[in-house]
């Protein structure tokens, strides 16, 4: 008999279910597609060196996939309870016919695992669906090849799901079971009466509120936008609650101001149906403040984490060309020469790459098609203290400076070195005089600290010789290869500055003597492995060299792809999650809202208002409230992603309006998809 | 000059194995100027009949004329707007939105029909004088009493000049006072302001205050009062006659 009622419950309210079900389905799907993709990604044929990304993919959303069960158990709670307090006028007819507080409880566990196993099963067939074109984008992700692909169905990933969504059914059955029994029959039955309340909020503590909040926010922006050189953790952290909290009044002030404004307006204001639907807003608005507030800070971090990591991984793929002009590098030295290089044995035990191959019987040059090898120097009194520590000194407030090893000695490299690895990179060459020096950095924070100093004219004194700058800026460039920016700074001096001067590192950069693919992986394994054999007895045969590495363009370019995909999985899962709350919120709420106002749209029919501006005024209202989070939402976002781009300058973040245009559509589709299914099932809630 | 002609309406409702007929075969005729009150009891087809002639309901078969026009004949938009432009209505339980405040609740008759606020603002003050709700003109109605609300519904019934009001029960959910203020209002717009008001109702002393009485009983006209030169102490004594007449409890007709 209950478990008829409960069926019966579910079939009668589908409207109102319609939205909970189908972001259970949602979520569920959403859920299994991303812990499905490291399955799917090891089933791709892919490079040894990618398993170990792959490995790492798979870790790091199953972590993510913790954060987003909570933010989803968190959502569902929310949606039975909303739906909950809808039916209290039902559950009043029933206690008052003699039902107890046992048997309602039964009718909503039923109906909770009911809805409960049809969306799991829904969600599951869903998510398998979709995992098939999640495929298709790991495949691209990972620039695998796409015929190693088939149709593949996650065990684990299933499991996983099912265990996580039944924690949480089992969470909205206990809570659900509190709430049945604190309901009391009178409350119940008085919830039944409607009971408009208009909050009454004086204007003008609403417009100096606004004023305020508005002041705050400005601050805010200020601070993380235009002035992040001077900023610090804490610093941030402020600006953040700041941000929240303006927000949050923002919403507040302007429901209780937007009204009276509008109704000054009274050519507007009077003008169709208009009353009536300012007014509807007004009230939705109003008690939604906190929720509307979730919503707008949940936008603005989906924004941002979806066009900061799809422009990151962009950027990537696109810096990897520029900045890998190169196949091979290897580098042999000492960087921990500083006691060393005091002692006169130290130049004669430098050991130089070709010495050091021969020594082990290896050709150095063998395999490479053309190369370049070079020196860089170090003078052990020049460091980054003695090259540019008095911008730190001259603006106390500078917080970069607390993470930096100011005792970091300087890289050198003579002019004519830089000039044939430039001619090796195919980039411009540069001319110095004597007594002149050039810095080559890329690393863009790196760059502005030292532009400060070389804006100056500042003299250098290395190994004796007093250096002063050509240019007052560093040149944008490097010398190593590498996937993104992170050259912090190399001095280009005149050759006899560094003459008489033992080298702290040795180069070689090359080129593969190979025509095709399978060649180039032939040599890159072949590189790798003198490198590991070198490596293994080195330490105990040469006391000078302590620092060995060897980097292949295919190497960074793995890495790069890996991190890049990572970065873009993780962006699209949280910012798939936050969307989909923010929209079954917004939804919900709009729907429970239109079934309250039914009579109302009555009365406008009964006195003879059209259909089209029955439709016109919805349309507006669930538009508006849609709209709001999300433009204060943008707004913050246009802010937000400013300090992340210079936060992220160093991944390159060029394809930073692309993937606006990415996270623009994802929003669009989801968030759009939910004001579509919102205003239509209005519509039809209340025709 | 007859305002509204019903001609021979009939509406069913139901399907072939249990059909009711709620209205079968009524006509009359309503004057321009006249208050007529439409009498029965409980099932006897009175909001029917209401319902067809404001548009909201079809009727099955027949026709019913406003100033010579076909009102069944309408479709779509032309009823949201023959409604808009001609009718008036006042229902039982007031319908006013609770969101707006009374003033807006007038004003909104006005505005859907394209007025200006000027002249938005010069009526719906005139006839809030005219009702004697100036007072709460900016309460909302959870704030007003009944009889507030029911004569802030009729001034937005009225507004708008249409040619004719339709009261569904207009006092059904007021107390004894309320409702004669609310009938004496309706006899000074009826005869003041020269409103043709129909009046749905099953309560004798409200009819009373109508120029005619037409009594209905499942579904037919079964019999029809004029006022003309009686006092209304007498008009309700007749009133009272006929509904004893028609079976309808007399405790009901008290």
């Amino acid at each position: 008999m209950l478990f008829k009622m409960s069926l019966r419950n579910i079939k009668r309210s589908i409207k109102d279910y319609a939205i909970y079900f189908f972001t259970l389905i949602i979520g569920v799907s959403i859920f299994y597609v991303f812990n499905a993709i490291g399955s799917q990604a090891s089933m791709l044929q892919l490079k040894k060196s990618q398993y170990e990304i792959v490995e790492l993919l798979q870790s790091t959303l199953s972590a993510t996939s913790v954060f987003v069960a909570v933010i989803l158990a968190l959502l569902i709670v929310y949606a039975s309870r909303f739906l909950m307090k809808r039916r209290h006028r039902e559950f009043a007819v029933y206690m008052t016919l003699g039902m107890s507080k046992g048997q309602v409880s039964v009718i909503l566990f039923v109906e909770t695992v009911l809805i409960g196993i049809i969306s799991l099963v829904v969600g599951l067939l869903v998510g398998t669906a979709l995992s098939q074109l999640m495929s298709a984008v790991v495949v691209d992700m990972f620039e695998a090849d796409m015929s190693a692909y088939h149709f593949s169905f996650s065990l684990d990933a299933a499991r996983k799901t099912v265990l996580y969504f039944l924690i949480m059914y089992v969470a909205v059955i206990i809570l659900n079971n509190v709430a049945v029994t604190k309901m009391k029959l009178i409350d119940l039955i008085q919830s039944a009466k409607k009971t408009e309340r208009i909050p009454n909020r004086n204007p003008w503590i609403c417009l100096l509120v606004f004023a305020v909040s508005v002041a705050g926010l400005v601050y805010a922006y200020y601070t993380v936008g235009w002035n992040y050189e001077t900023l610090g953790q804490t610093q941030l952290s402020v600006c953040i609650l700041l941000g929240a909290t303006a927000t949050f009044f923002i919403f507040w002030s302007v429901s209780g101001i937007a009204l009276k404004v509008i109704q000054s307006l009274k050519n507007r204001y009077h003008k169709g149906i208009n009353v009536f639907t300012f007014r509807q807003i007004s009230s939705m608005i109003n008690t939604m403040v906190f929720a509307m507030t979730v919503i707008c800070l949940m936008l603005f971090l989906t924004i941002c984490a979806i066009s900061s990591s799809f422009a990151v991984r962009n950027s990537m793929n696109n810096n990897m060309i520029e900045m890998c002009p190169a196949d091979l590098e290897l580098h042999l030295g000492n960087l921990d020469f500083s006691k060393e290089a005091e002692s006169e044995e130290y130049g004669d035990t430098f050991t130089s790459l070709s010495d050091l191959y021969e020594k082990k019987g290896y050709n150095l040059t063998e395999d490479l098609s053309e190369y370049l090898d070079f020196y860089t120097y170090a003078d052990p009194t020049f460091t980054w203290e003695n090259s540019f520590g008095d911008v730190f000194q001259q603006d106390e407030g500078a917080a970069v400076s607390v993470q930096l090893d100011m005792s970091a000695l300087e890289e050198i490299i003579t002019v004519s070195d830089y000039n044939r690895l430039m001619k090796f990179y195919h980039e411009e060459e540069i001319s110095l005089d004597e007594g002149e020096y050039v810095v080559i950095c890329d690393f863009k924070n790196m760059m502005d600290i030292r532009n400060c100093e070389l804006a100056k004219g500042r003299i250098i004194n290395i190994y004796g010789t007093d250096l002063k700058p050509k240019y007052n800026q560093c040149i944008e460039g490097f010398i190593s290869l590498g996937a993104s920016h992170i050259n912090t700074g190399v001095f280009v001096v005149p050759d006899s500055v560094v003459e008489g001067h033992a080298p702290q590192m040795n180069y070689l950069i090359g080129n593969y003597d190979a025509s095709s693919k399978a060649e180039r992986g032939k040599i890159e394994e072949l590189q790798y492995s003198r490198y590991e054999t070198i490596w293994n007895d080195l330490e105990t045969t040469s006391h000078s060299v302590s620092y060995y590495y060897i980097d292949t363009k295919q190497h960074i370019e793995e890495g790069a792809v890996g991190l890049g995909a990572i970065l873009a999985f993780l962006g699209l899962y949280i910012g798939l999650v936050f969307l989909v709350s923010c929209g079954a919120i917004l939804s919900l709420k709009c729907l429970s809202e239109s079934v309250d106002s039914v009579e109302r749209y009555a009365v406008l029919r009964k006195i003879g208002v059209d259909e089209g501006d029955i439709s016109k005024s919805i349309f507006c209202q669930i538009g508006i409230f849609f709209l709001a989070p999300l433009a204060l939402a943008i707004i913050h976002s246009a802010v937000g992603m400013k300090f992340a781009t210079y936060i992220l300058e160093t991944f390159g973040t060029e394809a930073m309006h692309q993937s606006i245009g990415t996270s623009a559509v994802i929003l669009l589709m989801i968030y759009g998809g939910y004001f579509l299914i919102t205003y239509f099932s209005s519509k039809n809630t209340v025709s | 000059m007859e305002l509204l002609k019903v001609d021979q309406i009939e509406k069913y409702y139901g399907n072939k194995s249990s059909l009711t007929k709620a209205i079968d075969d009524i006509s009359f005729e309503v004057e321009k100027g006249e208050f007529v009150a439409i009498m029965g009891a409980s099932g006897s087809g009175k909001t029917t009949l209401l319902n067809c002639i404001s548009t909201i309901d079809r009727v099955t078969a027949g026709h019913i004329y406003l100033e010579g026009e076909d009102v069944t004949a309408l479709k779509g938009k032309e009823l949201n707007k023959f409604r808009r432009d001609k009718l008036g209505f006042i229902f039982q339980d007031f319908n006013l939105l609770d969101t707006l405040t009374a003033y807006e609740n007038i004003a909104l008759a006005l505005s859907i029909q394209k007025y200006g606020v000027s002249e938005i603002d010069k009526r719906v003050k005139a006839v809030a004088e005219q009702l004697g709700i100036s007072d709460v003109l900016n309460k909302y109605p959870y704030q007003m009493s009944g009889g507030q609300k029911q004569r802030v519904a009729s001034a937005r019934a009225i507004i708008t000049d249409p040619k004719l009001v339709l009261a569904d029960e207009p006092t059904g959910a007021l107390d004894s006072k309320s409702s004669k203020l609310l009938l004496e209002r309706f006899v000074y717009l009826n005869q003041e302001q020269n409103a043709t008001i129909m009046m749905v109702t099953h309560d004798s002393f409200s009819a009373s205050y109508a120029s005619r009485v037409v009594f209905i009983r499942d579904g037919k006209i079964f019999h029809e009062i004029v006022k003309g030169e009686d006092k209304r102490k007498t008009f309700f004594n007749k009133i009272i006659d006929v509904m004893t007449l028609l079976g309808g409890d007399v405790s009901d007709a008290v």
